[in-house]
């Protein structure tokens, strides 16, 4: 059938049709573009930025000017660099994080959604009680204990060299592992509205075997809800990774995130003399990043579902 | 019903499921519903048990103890008393039979760090003042973003709807730990009319509610303005409107009790979760709450107080998510009808 050769092929009909009402969609294709533009500008910043995020020096809490376009910190570094290698790190804990909920949700919700019956049920409740855990309790819990194994299993298998890259591995993992269970009842759900549809009959009448109607038919029907979801998953990854960092848990000085940074900043806000900038500069590169993703999300959203218009 | 279980809050209980089978009669509903409260009820005690089970099996089996974070690193023999003492020289499992021993007539035993109090003492302190602080947070994000969705909806496509989507996406996109410094710098410390922390009068209490109550105020506006826009376009509105209703009858009868479910559903988990306390804004405004407690229970792996807590917001959990399927199924004729 059609259907077979359209998922096979390169951009199927339907994701062709999305992907031009997504670049109809005036304000989330500029929330695209512009979650691009700051994604470049925060990735080779290190090429064009005069100052290193951890070069010190002696102008110590310089306001914005000229020379530190964010100002300077208790340590005289410049904010923006700093920002800028936060950032870096926030993203790939956000997105590398999500793309963990991702692959845990989707096959958890798979299977569920796809043999049902017994373990439909087992998996499900499964979830109904991870679901009432505080997450933040478990994601202290497996971080904080396994922060050191893992670090311990990196130094000894890339070496020394992995000491900052061990940091992010445990979050990932540790901000993956609490944040796919909506992602699992999400396909879960739509996995068993696909499942009886005829074209998956036609599938199963012309001799195709459970797995590759799963994997052929099925999941990539399941794409809308997954990109969707993944778009929401990613920014409560990265406020996951802030929160974590905020208590100290996440990533550790001298390397920043941006919760460690609007960490530091909200440290400075006292009476006497706040140095505002130091919490503007990462929290306005936060909240950025986190209205661009909302927009991207509810574009993405808008368009895989064309029944609902904006 | 399917629709607004996976279109509504993500975080709505999968066990929504049992109240959508058929129901024909006024008396058949209430019964239906006695027996759904019945079942569910009676599946509480066991889910918790597995809970506490699960919350303890973790914290026992990572790595770390009770006493890592002493000033002074005790000598083996002073170890091992500290470890009789607190019965954590048994196996686990007894260690899990005394507690849920205790936590049945409601004593949860020593806290492993705040050793001169109980567990039970120490959250009976914290829980009112983050219970107040989440009432009131809770009351804030609905008392604004109900109305703000609605000012979204009704004026869709326009400017009133722009500055409404605008604030509630502003809200849901600063988070907590860089808005409390915020405010705390703009309207406590720069313009003093509010004090910057601690607990006191009703004046201390406008920057933490705030601050809390915002991102899910946000929420709120933005679940509300979609339910709205999605039941204003239904067949039932529209004939509704074709008898001859006014428009206020419409709104209020036919277009608000359907359109708020969305909100219904976030609000169970989103009340359970303010009640609990939370950490940043405990932390940033200085206040003695439980979500500290929380946060600092699992670092140090204090696990009575730790398992207490855990009990206490799931035990929360289930019961507002098993009223918020009461109501669910009191307002939607969908359901009820079946």
């Amino acid at each position: 059938m059609p259907d077979h050769a359209r998922v096979r092929g390169a951009p199927s009909a339907p994701l062709q049709g999305a992907w031009n009402r997504f670049r109809a969609n005036r304000p989330a294709w500029i929330a695209a573009m512009a979650l691009v533009g700051m994604t470049l500008f925060v990735v080779t910043s290190g090429g064009f930025l005069a100052w290193g995020p951890n070069v010190l020096s002696e102008s110590l809490y310089q306001p914005p000017s000229a020379r530190h376009w964010l100002g300077t910190d208790a340590g005289g570094r410049d904010v923006l660099a700093r920002v800028c290698a936060g950032a870096r790190v926030s993203l790939v804990i956000g997105f590398a994080g999500a793309l963990v909920s991702l692959v845990i949700g989707v096959t958890w919700g798979s299977i569920a959604g796809f043999v049902g019956g017994r373990i439909d049920g087992l998996l499900m409740r499964t979830v109904d009680v991870l679901y009432s855990m505080p997450s933040i309790v478990v994601v202290i819990v497996l971080v904080s204990a396994f922060r050191d194994p893992v670090r311990a299993l990196l130094a000894t298998v890339v070496g020394p060299s992995a000491e900052g890259g061990a940091g992010l591995v445990f979050l990932v993992i540790g901000l993956g592992a609490v944040s796919w269970l909506t992602m699992a009842r999400m396909v879960r759900a739509q996995v068993m509205s696909v499942k009886g549809r005829p074209f998956v009959e036609a599938a199963r009448a012309l001799g195709a075997g459970p797995g590759h109607i799963l994997v052929r038919h099925i999941l990539p029907n399941t794409a809308g809800v997954v990109w969707v979801y993944l778009m929401l998953t990613v920014p409560a990854v990265v406020l996951g990774e802030s929160f974590l960092s905020y208590l100290g848990l996440g990533i550790q000085p001298p390397q920043a995130s941006l919760g460690s940074l609007i960490a530091d900043g909200a440290d400075q806000i006292n009476p006497i003399h706040s140095q505002v900038w130091l919490l503007l500069g990462p929290g306005g590169m936060l909240v950025g990043f986190l209205i661009a993703l909302s927009f991207v999300g509810d574009g993405l959203r808008d368009a895989l579902d064309p029944r609902r218009g904006g | 019903m399917n629709q607004v279980s996976t279109r509504g809050d993500p975080s709505s209980s999968g066990l929504n499921n049992d109240v959508v089978v058929g129901v024909r009669t006024r008396y058949g509903c209430l019964a239906r519903m006695g027996s759904l409260l019945l079942r569910r009820l009676a599946v509480m005690p066991p889910l918790l048990l597995l809970i506490a089970a699960l919350v303890f099996a973790l914290v026992r089996w990572a790595p770390g103890g009770p006493f890592d974070r002493d000033r002074a690193a005790a000598s083996p023999e002073i170890e091992r008393a500290l470890a009789a003492r607190y019965h954590l020289d048994e196996p686990s499992w007894r260690q899990f039979a005394r507690f849920i021993g205790g936590a049945l007539v409601g004593d949860l035993g020593p806290s492993l760090k705040y050793r001169s109090h109980t567990v039970t003492e120490i959250i009976a302190q914290g829980l009112p003042v983050s219970a107040v602080l989440g009432g009131l947070a809770f009351c804030f994000a609905l008392g604004v973003g109900i109305p703000l969705g609605f000012v979204g909806a009704s004026r869709r496509g326009g400017v009133g709807d722009s500055v409404a989507t605008g604030v509630a996406l502003l809200a849901v996109c600063v988070p907590s730990f860089v808005a409390g410094p915020i405010l705390i710098l703009v309207l406590a410390v720069k313009c003093g009319w509010l004090p910057v922390a601690l607990w006191g009068g009703v004046s201390h209490l406008v920057l933490p509610v705030v601050t809390l109550g915002s991102y899910h105020g946000g929420r709120v506006a933005r679940l509300m303005r979609e339910g709205l826009v999605d039941v204003w376009r239904d067949d039932h509105v529209r004939a509704a409107r074709a008898r001859g209703l006014g428009e206020a009858a419409v709104i209020l009868r036919h277009v608000f009790p359907l359109a708020v479910l969305p909100v219904l559903t976030y609000s169970g988990p989103l009340l359970a979760d303010l009640l609990t306390g939370s950490f940043v804004v405990e932390n940033l405004f200085q206040l003695p709450g439980v979500g500290t407690l929380t946060v600092n229970s699992a670092l140090n792996r204090d696990y009575p107080l730790m398992v207490g807590l855990v009990l206490i917001y799931a035990a929360l959990l289930l019961v507002l998510n098993l009223v918020v399927d009461l109501i669910h199924a009191w307002i939607d004729p969908r359901i009820r009808h079946a």
